[in-house]
């Protein structure tokens, strides 16, 4: 390690769960979306300006979608909600009624 | 008609050999692992162990029989061979709950392993696991928070928690220790701990470390967007100082505290945890002494037991130990436990040392924490292990990255993530750990440069704990 050349860490601002690794190809956010519908949790949909990111409440897309099994429905929710809000972060949860709490959770689409 | 009074030394067994009792629901079970002197026979060692841990003493007394001894007693009412061990054998003890103050595991303790841990007719005597009914339960006030309300507050769903414990341990001047929680957090870790050892020292004494980790916390969050935390270790020589510390912590913003639960003492605990309760704060338990009590295979009382009566007393974190990092810790055995600080009900499993079925009711779960000697190449393992309740602590695994503790806070989350998207994803991370780490490094150098630092360390040795399998 003697010749290693020793580097800066950047302070990043960054939107929680999966925010530490690039950009999700549309595969890799179907997986995960797969991934919320396998175990049972309801798909939920939340959008927020990022100058208020870091609030508990994120405005709700339309309501949860609960018993929601189709993958493509989650996408076309997904999408409407960044057409509707472009400047706004857009995060799915994945909501476990049993824990009362989110199996998962993390921003599909930054703002633009 | 009432009995006589006979004066004299009885036979435990005549009285607290119970073989055909059925526990009730409301009974406090109990099961111990006993080594007798040789020549006793086991029916009598388990009568002796059950009299004398609960209303039992070793001449009768007249005053007995004032009471109604048959209500009271605790009743040996059954034995079992321990598999592969000739020497020992388990005894199974039912305790009525009227033996017991509500709310209070010092109580329980006190009974359960007090004098007859001493008593000589007993070569080795270990509590392996306690049943406690669900009436008992319902009196305990638990985890002041629990594993949800922790991930509301903090606003961390789908993945383990991340943290560290500064280093070193001691030494450090309340700025320059300040500064390493900062770079911690700045890099990515979700919390940063106090080590057991910094309580208030010549070097650092309490209220100044607060005040530095107060500004690391917020500037952090500021500059990160995202929520952070400091445990600061209100542990202290008196319940009094403990709490003067606690309010001060609370001053300074942090969201948890600490404390370590054998050292301070189940008293101090649950007072702490009633404070954490009233005043919205998170509780993190160490666990120094543990090994102590814990790890002799046939004497002491299993760290499963010391967990059950930590999530009575309340904690919202528990050190459980790593299965592959520095510390002792056998597989099956650390998933037992685990499962007993986060499930509302843990089945009878002797394959994890499971003794008896355990309904937590609506009492909060505990976070298991992993830590001590752990690094970005155990990831996958720890993120298959502990699963996403968790809180997994790197410090040499962080702060001994090249580039200093915020590159090794961002590797160690890079690994994290990878690891439970891979997992998402259905793949087998164990498994593969090499491949998703290796991948997930094309993006990161940070995480290049930390797996080529740990790549060769290794904490292989043999288990001196094992699970009793033939």
């Amino acid at each position: 390690m003697a010749h290693q050349t020793m580097g800066d860490y950047q302070t990043l601002n960054t939107l929680e769960t999966f925010s530490f690794l690039p950009k999700f190809s549309q595969d890799e956010i179907y997986a995960q979306i797969n991934y919320i519908i396998a175990q049972g949790w309801t798909p939920a949909i939340e959008h927020e300006h990022p100058s208020n990111a870091f609030d508990h409440y994120w405005t709700m897309w339309k309501l949860p979608f609960f018993g929601e099994q189709n993958l493509n429905r989650v996408v076309e929710e997904l999408e409407a909600c960044r057409r509707s809000y472009p400047d706004h972060h857009v995060r799915l949860t994945g909501y476990d009624s049993y824990t009362q709490s989110q199996g998962s959770c993390f921003v599909v689409f930054e703002a633009r | 008609m009432s009995k006589a009074y006979e004066a004299g030394v009885k036979e435990y067994r005549d009285k607290y050999w119970t073989p055909d009792y059925v526990p009730l629901d409301t009974d406090l079970l109990a099961c111990f692992k006993c080594t007798g002197q040789p020549g006793v026979p086991r029916e009598e060692v388990a009568a002796a162990v059950a009299a004398e841990s609960s209303t039992g003493t070793w001449s009768t007394v007249w005053s007995e029989l004032l009471t109604d001894l048959e209500f009271y007693k605790g009743r040996a009412y059954r034995i079992e061979d321990v598999p592969g061990d000739s020497e020992s054998f388990y005894a199974f003890i039912a305790y009525p709950i009227d033996l017991f103050e509500e709310g209070s595991v010092v109580n329980v303790l006190t009974s359960l392993v007090g004098n007859v841990f001493g008593f000589k007719a007993l070569k080795h005597l270990r509590l392996e696991d306690i049943r406690f009914p669900i009436a008992y339960i319902k009196t305990c006030g638990g985890p002041p928070a629990g594993i949800s309300l922790e991930r509301d507050r903090l606003a961390k769903y789908g993945r383990p928690m991340l943290g560290a414990t500064i280093k070193p341990k001691l030494g450090l001047s309340a700025k320059n220790y300040g500064r390493a929680v900062y770079e911690c957090l700045r890099g990515g870790l979700d919390m940063t701990k106090d080590d057991e050892n910094v309580n208030s020292q010549p070097f650092m004494r309490w209220r100044d470390r607060f005040e530095f980790v107060g500004e690391a916390i917020q500037k952090a969050e500021q500059e990160t967007g995202e929520r952070k935390g400091h445990y600061l270790n209100v542990t202290a020589a008196t319940p009094e100082e403990m709490y003067k510390r606690a309010e001060f912590a609370k001053e300074v913003g942090s969201p948890i505290i600490m404390h370590d639960f054998l050292t301070g003492g189940f008293t101090a605990n649950t007072g702490l945890a009633n404070w954490c309760r009233e005043n919205g704060m998170l509780l993190h338990i160490h666990r120094a002494m543990h090994a102590v009590i814990d790890r002799h295979p046939k004497h002491g009382i299993h760290f499963r037991v010391l967990a059950k009566c930590l999530r009575l007393s309340g904690g919202d974190h528990l050190h459980t130990g790593t299965v592959v990092g520095k510390l002792e810790g056998d597989r099956q055995s650390t998933l037992g436990f685990v499962d007993q600080l986060r499930e509302s009900f843990v089945p009878e499993d002797r394959s994890r040392g499971v003794f008896f079925d355990q309904d937590w009711g609506s009492l909060p779960g505990v976070m298991a924490v992993a830590s001590g000697g752990i690094h970005v190449w155990h990831m996958p393992a720890l993120v298959t292990i502990f699963g996403d309740d968790s809180m997994l602590q790197f410090g040499g695994g962080t702060q001994g990255h090249p580039w200093g503790n915020a590159a090794g806070a961002a590797a160690n989350r890079v690994a994290l993530e990878a690891s439970v998207k891979a997992r998402n994803e259905g793949r087998q991370i164990e498994k593969e750990a090499k491949d998703i780490l290796t991948e997930a490094a094309k993006n990161s150098p940070e995480l290049a440069i930390a797996m080529e630092t740990w790549k060769e360390i290794k904490f292989e040795f043999e288990t001196v704990d094992k699970l009793d399998v033939a």
